[in-house]
């Protein structure tokens, strides 16, 4: 049985509502009342409901209007809703079913009926709300909310995104002289740090290998200036890097040192992977270009390298200095790379 | 058309079974509250042809009527729903006169029922 839910009855008929609410109360819920429509959508807006019992003939906003507000409602638009309506004609609970509403029921409405159709639907909000939360644990919340906008589609588009490739260097060695619990808590307080670095300059963290990670800038959030806040999420992650090790320095323990690869042009960006498992991911040269950039500190010893299309978005007092054209594996023509400084 | 019980003994019964008989006797008594309400916005709507008005009040008068098993009064209710405003606003009115005779009628007998 479904454990008691809040919900909420708009009805503008005093004796629906109160018997309604009598109803509910009796199975365990807690009820409030709201007289039309338009009561109704304010409540929601102000403190959370699990499921609304919603009347159609209500004057000031009837029921196919609230429907309507909560579909363009990216926070109500999953509240699940029964029709309750002595409405007899069936264009009326179509209509309502194809609104958003989960479940009709005629009035006057059969406690037993409501009961078993309103457990159904709390069944059904339990297990998204579930869902959502799992999505939130192991995808990021841009990702996340993405998905709750636009739904889960496989399939991408092109779009002009900034792409960060970041790993530390010599993390293998390094950890073969360590305790693996050790590794993996160093890993953690390391990955908090990158993450906050890029989140808080609106990039996405979409794949983390190891010691690795990509991150997006420009998608699928879009962004005014994705190849600035790509930069200074670098030099922010650079600065992190060189805080943490402050403590592992002075006990004498090995330091760690990151390489951050920056690439900006088209992207193909959406869900890849299969219908029951996939992930919001950019492919495409330009990610390639950030990857080998970011193989490429290591090479010249730089802690962040950029592409050109980067350089030439940011800054003239950005800092960054040419190295010259590079000619990259699997690269038909040279690239032009700069190297941007940690401290500004 | 075919005569309708006052009230449906049996619907009554069962109202009171899943409410509750001190809640229903409540809920009478905000029926007998809110339905005069209900009788004189009808009146209005015919006085000012408000068609949407008439629709929404004969509705809501239907909706509670079979609440309670009160089905004279709510197959009543429900034909002028359906109808709506007749082109001829004096037949509206003579049926708005044996709706409230119907409901004086279902009032007189949802008292008792409800307190028997």
């Amino acid at each position: 049985m479904a454990s008691p839910a809040h919900l909420l009855v708009a009805d503008d008929n005093k004796v629906n509502r109160l018997l309604l609410q009598r109803s509910l109360q009796l199975q365990g819920h807690t009820v409030t009342l709201a007289e039309n429509g338009r009561i109704a959508l304010e409540m929601l807006r102000r403190e959370p409901f699990d499921l609304l019992l919603l009347d159609i003939a209500m004057p000031e906003m009837d029921g196919f209007q609230v429907l309507e507000h909560l579909a363009k409602d990216l926070r109500l638009r999953d509240l699940p809703v029964i029709v309750t309506s002595a409405v007899e004609d069936m264009a009326s609970v179509v209509r309502c079913i194809e609104c958003g509403a989960e479940d009709y029921l005629h009035k006057p409405v059969n406690p037993v009926l409501l009961k078993a159709r309103l457990g159904a639907s709390l069944e059904k909000k339990r297990l998204r709300d579930q869902q959502k939360e799992l999505v939130r644990r192991f995808a990021t919340r841009e990702v996340a909310d993405d998905l709750d906008a636009s739904g889960f589609k496989l399939g991408g588009q092109r779009v002009q995104a900034t792409v960060m490739f970041s790993d530390i260097r010599g993390f293998t060695t390094m950890a073969e002289a360590m305790p693996p619990e050790e590794t993996i808590e160093l890993l953690n307080t390391y990955y908090t740090l990158m993450f906050d670095a890029i989140s808080g300059h609106g990039g996405v963290v979409n794949q983390i290998i190891g010691d690795g990670l990509m991150a997006i800038f420009g998608a699928p959030l879009a962004l005014a200036d994705p190849c600035g806040s790509a930069v200074r999420a670098a030099q922010e992650m650079i600065e992190m890097v060189t805080l943490f090790n402050q403590e592992p320095d002075r006990a004498g323990k090995p330091v760690i040192q990151i390489g951050v690869g920056i690439a900006s042009g088209s992207v193909i960006a959406g869900y890849t992977g299969t219908d029951q498992r996939a992930t919001y991911t950019c492919v495409g040269d330009t990610v390639n270009l950030a990857a080998r950039l970011e193989a490429h500190t290591k090479t010249v010893g730089q802690a962040i390298l950029i592409c050109g299309s980067t350089q030439a978005a940011l800054d003239s007092g950005s800092g960054a200095t040419s190295i010259g054209p590079v000619q990259f594996k699997g690269k038909t023509e040279s690239i032009d790379v700069f190297s941007v400084q940690a401290a500004v | 058309m075919k005569q309708e019980a006052v009230i449906d003994r049996s619907t009554f019964a069962e109202l009171q079974d899943s409410a509750g008989v001190e809640f229903v006797a409540e809920l009478v008594g905000t029926f007998l509250e809110e339905a005069p309400g209900m009788l004189a916005e009808l009146r209005v709507a015919r006085a000012t042809a408000d068609a949407e008005r008439f629709r929404r009040g004969a509705h809501s008068l239907k909706s509670n009527s079979l609440t309670f098993g009160a089905l004279a009064l709510g197959a009543m209710a429900r034909e002028l729903e359906l109808k709506g405003l007749d082109a001829d606003p004096a037949r509206d009115v003579v049926a708005l006169d044996a709706l409230d005779a119907a409901y004086a009628q279902a009032a007189a007998a949802l008292k008792e029922l409800s307190h028997g």
